[in-house]
């Protein structure tokens, strides 16, 4: 019941935001709005653990077949409409490819419903662990961001007066989303599953084209095609599950077994789905494309929700990954995939590029990771997904903020932040941190992720791994230091950032501290038995009892660092001096005296190596590459299947 | 008991560490001067160099950089702790880039040029030898089944018979880790290498000197991971690895000095050469070892 009230709620508060047109009650209405929701997130997940779920237990829904068959019209009217907006907006922007794209996708869908071809009587909703976590995710993350868009949106109307304001359009999209999430991450019909993947491709494309310039409508057509291509995977996918295999749902899928004979082939179509979804080389360009729009839908669907629902898939799928080809594929594009893109975030600049190239990056660690078919490289998937959802949310919102305040989003700019804005330093700080560096938790899950890669004698990956995290601790590494130059004497930034935008960060702050004491618990509540169920068979401790206690306390040693250092350097007698310029300063640490005599101001860059990582040497060698290989393999393991 | 001994190896790491370092660095200046055919200072000369920056007045450029080498040193020390305690090797590795990106913070923090490019090449070097690192530990994995260095001391074989190649690998990137040439990334003691130092330009006085205490600490915890190749269950072995360390450390000196500067080009594309052919190699080895064996 209260999936039916929270599912429904979400949706009413798309269309009431929709059609508030006044700024401050909307922003009233949507603050209000996504706290009940997050609310009924957490209750939904409190009722669903006190009614088994821990357990073992899945609860599954099987509402009686009238309900069923009314539901199915439905989305089948969905289906239509997404169709036939698809197809005004592409004639209107003569993009025609995707409407074709649009049509390949939706027509055998429905004409599988019509016919009543489709497997019938099975329960089309499930929610299990990873339900759960997933809710946390959407639930908390979504509610935080959309919080953080009614100030976001306010100013950013304030900086491009260009864009015409549609902003209660932007925060209905925003909840329609969230609907449509909470609908895909239930779902356990493939056929459902697909109607609420297609609202998110559609979803995110017209957020993509928010502000309607001519970058974004390119690009936003450019996610629009990558997405419904993959759209098309999955309904080769539900098509051939249907009509051979008689199966209907994803539950019964993974049940098969990796050893069913023709299994590969729904398994390789659904992975070309959650590739194109995760935008994976070589459909990783969309996801840069998406940077044009406004950063709350950047954080939400391009970072923290869409972007894993590929993933989700992925994982929901992975014990059928064990191998076979599906797996090799996916194993190979994911690791690719991780080690490229970290190579181009190093050649950077721009703080949501960096962001976006880590989001690729991170998404193919998570890929691979569910591509191995193995419990543990499972369970290390789970955890990336929940980590990288947290800080990275964090970390596009502060980039935002910083936008905001700023005028600027580039890496270059945050040059001495700890002075000029020093909360948003700190906020930065706990983001990046939380991205690469020991003992906060994205480094846990990568550690458990190369030892389930060494245990299942995975070579190519254990190789990608320790480049792919040696660059990315490059890239990371070089933004953290330009927000600690001290520069004296420099002016604080005068502090814009709404009141509501600076609790979603510190929310999420504390979340990405607490979630990193929390992981052992988190590890054995909820993605355990999740691994459990899917892969029948219990598993074992993944990261030892001692090494936890080593890494609980490196944290409280960081958290203690700065009271600590207070107090040691507290009453130090120190001499000041100026930076060391060869001893051609001019009075201060941002100006030197030239060969000429005169006095010039000294700028100190970051490195960015260009000519060795920059996107015109690695980009696309990376992407044929990586498409010859997705190719090939689909190829041969279909024909193989067949 | 098995606490005690813990307790016992951490309080003697403590203690010892720091001579251990300055003995090696003593060694270093010694062997350099032999090889360059010039007198050089006394074997002590590293031990009066860090007490008179004890003594010195502290000169500061803000206090950001002092918390933070301060912080480099606790950690440094905490990563020691954890390997000589018998812990998880990666977590060794893990904290040692923690503890170093703390001393690259604390350069970033002085604005100066020289510190703020030093800070580049810093993560130019870890980005370079950090792979290897990783497959250092995998190779300990591989060789015995565990992480653990409490495990590792206790094989039968020592893991330098099963894992060559990975042995070779992190002796070419220890010649990083010690901020040696022939790259000329490095920022030692030496006249021969860079004039103007890069990372460390900016600390003076005793946060120098801390910040040279934490660097002799993190020195004895490489060459002490270098040496873990060669012990096994044998008392016997311990003897060997103290050899083995003295005689890498000999070869990493005599690099030093014969190779002319290498710019940051070949030493980003050779250290990974070097990981991928040997490293992976090895690796690649143990793993079809690991299939057959089963």
């Amino acid at each position: 019941m209260i999936l039916l009230f929270l599912f429904f709620f979400t949706l009413g508060m798309s269309v009431l935001t929709a059609l508030l047109r006044d700024e401050k009650i909307r922003g009233g209405v949507v603050i209000v709005g996504s706290i009940i929701m997050m609310v009924l997130d957490v209750l939904f997940c409190v009722w669903a653990y006190l009614n088994g779920v821990g357990d073992n237990k899945v609860l599954t829904f099987l509402p009686e077949s009238g309900l069923t068959e009314k539901c199915t019209y439905v989305f089948m009217a969905g289906e239509l409409f997404l169709f036939s907006l698809i197809t005004v907006l592409s004639v209107k922007h003569g993009k025609y490819h995707c409407i074709l794209l649009s049509a390949i996708g939706t027509i055998p869908v429905l004409w599988l419903d019509i016919t009543h071809k489709a497997v019938e009587n099975l329960p089309m909703l499930k929610v299990d662990d990873l339900t759960i976590l997933m809710f946390m995710v959407v639930g908390i993350v979504g509610g935080l961001i959309s919080i953080y868009a009614v100030g976001y949106l306010h100013d950013y109307h304030i900086h491009h007066k260009d864009v015409e304001n549609r902003s209660q359009y932007f925060q209905a999209l925003l909840f329609l989303f969230l609907t449509a999430m909470y609908g895909l991450i239930t779902s356990d019909a493939l056929s459902w599953m697909f109607f609420f993947w297609e609202i998110t491709s559609t979803v995110s494309f017209l957020l993509i084209g928010y502000t309607k310039k001519s970058e974004a409508v390119t690009n936003s057509f450019r996610a629009l095609w990558m997405n419904l291509l993959g759209g098309c995977g999955f309904m080769v996918a539900i098509l051939y599950c249907a009509l051979v295999m008689h199966i209907g749902s994803l539950t019964e899928l993974v049940e098969a077994g990796p050893r069913k004979a023709g299994i590969v082939i729904p398994v390789v179509f659904l992975s070309l789905a959650a590739i194109t979804k995760s935008a994976q080389m070589p459909f990783s360009r969309w996801l840069l494309g998406a940077m044009v729009a406004p950063t709350p839908s950047s954080a939400l669907l391009h970072s923290a929700t869409m972007v894993k629902a590929g993933v989700y898939l992925l994982i929901r799928i992975s014990p059928l990954f064990a191998g076979n080809l599906g797996g090799i594929m996916i194993t190979t594009i994911g690791g690719f995939t991780f080690f490229a893109a970290s190579l181009l975030a190093i050649s950077q600049s721009d703080g949501k590029k960096v962001l976006a190239y880590s989001t690729i990056s991170n998404l193919g660690l998570i890929t691979a990771c569910a591509g191995v078919g193995q419990p543990a490289a499972t369970w290390a998937a789970i955890m990336l997904l929940l980590f990288h959802a947290v800080s990275k949310s964090l970390m596009f919102l502060a980039v935002g903020a910083v936008e905001n305040a700023t005028g600027s989003r580039d890496v270059e700019d945050m040059h001495g932040m700890v002075v000029k804005f020093p909360k948003m330093a700190y906020v930065m700080t706990v983001g990046i941190c939380g991205m690469f560096l020991a003992p906060f938790g994205m480094l846990v899950a990568k550690w458990a992720a190369l030892k389930a890669y060494i245990d299942s004698n995975n070579v190519m990956l254990v190789m990608f791994l320790v480049f792919g995290s040696a660059t990315t601790m490059f890239y990371w590494g070089k933004w953290l230091g330009k927000l600690y130059a001290v520069l004296h004497q420099s002016e604080r930034h005068r502090d814009v950032v709404h009141k509501s935008e600076w609790q979603v960060m510190y929310c999420l702050t504390a979340l990405i501290v607490s979630l990193c004491a929390l992981f052992p618990m988190i590890g054995t509540v909820f993605v355990q038995p999740v691994l459990s169920q899917s892969f029948g068979q219990t598993v074992g401790t993944i990261i030892s009892d001692n090494d936890i206690r080593v890494m609980l306390m490196m944290l409280i040693m960081i958290g203690l660092m700065p009271v600590l250092a207070a107090f040691l350097i507290r009453n130090r007698k120190e001499k000041m001096t100026m930076a060391y310029m060869a001893g051609v300063n001019a009075g201060d640490d941002r100006h030197f005296i030239d060969s000429l005599g005169g006095i010039r101001p000294s700028y100190l860059s970051n490195w960015y190596m260009e000519e060795w990582f920059g996107e015109k040497r690695i980009l696309n060698p990376s992407l044929y590459l990586s498409a010859t290989a997705v190719t090939v393999m689909m190829i041969v393991a279909v024909g193989g299947a067949l | 008991m098995r606490m005690t001994v813990v307790l016992l190896s951490i309080l003697i790491y403590l203690a010892a560490a720091p001579l251990v370092g300055l003995a090696f660095e003593g060694y270093d200046r010694v062997v350099s001067a032999r090889m360059q055919n010039r007198k050089g200072p006394s074997f002590f000369q590293p031990l009066y160099d860090l007490l008179k920056l004890f003594q010195k007045q502290s000169i500061v450029v803000n206090r950001v950089q002092t918390a933070l080498v301060i912080g480099f040193v606790i950690f440094t020390i905490f990563t020691g702790c954890i390997f000589f305690a018998g812990g998880d090797i990666l977590l060794v590795f893990f904290a040692h880039s923690l503890a170093d990106m703390f001393l690259i913070l604390a350069a970033y923090s002085a604005n100066s040029p020289y510190s703020s490019l030093g800070a580049q090449r810093e993560f130019m070097q870890t980005m370079a030898y950090e792979p290897m690192t990783l497959l250092t530990a995998i190779g300990f994995y591989m060789t015995c089944g565990s992480f653990n260095v409490s495990d590792v001391i206790q094989q039968e074989v020592p893991a330098i018979v099963r894992a060559p190649g990975i042995f070779l690998g992190f002796c070419f990137t220890l010649l990083i880790i010690f901020r040696k040439s022939p790259f000329d990334l490095a920022t030692s003691h030496h006249a021969h290498q860079e004039m103007v130092k890069g990372l460390t330009q900016d600390l003076a006085g005793n946060i120098y000197g801390l910040q040279e205490l934490g660097e002799l600490y993190a020195s004895v915890q490489m060459l002490s991971v270098a040496g873990l190749f060669f012990i096994c269950k044998n008392p016997l072995s311990y003897v060997v690895a103290v050899v083995a360390v003295i005689v890498i450390y000999f070869f990493i000196l005599l690099a030093d000095n014969i190779f002319p500067r290498v710019k940051w080009e070949v030493m980003l594309s050779s250290t990974w050469v070097v990981t991928f052919v040997f490293g992976g190699g090895n690796f690649l080895i143990l793993t079809m070892l690991n299939i057959a064996g089963k």
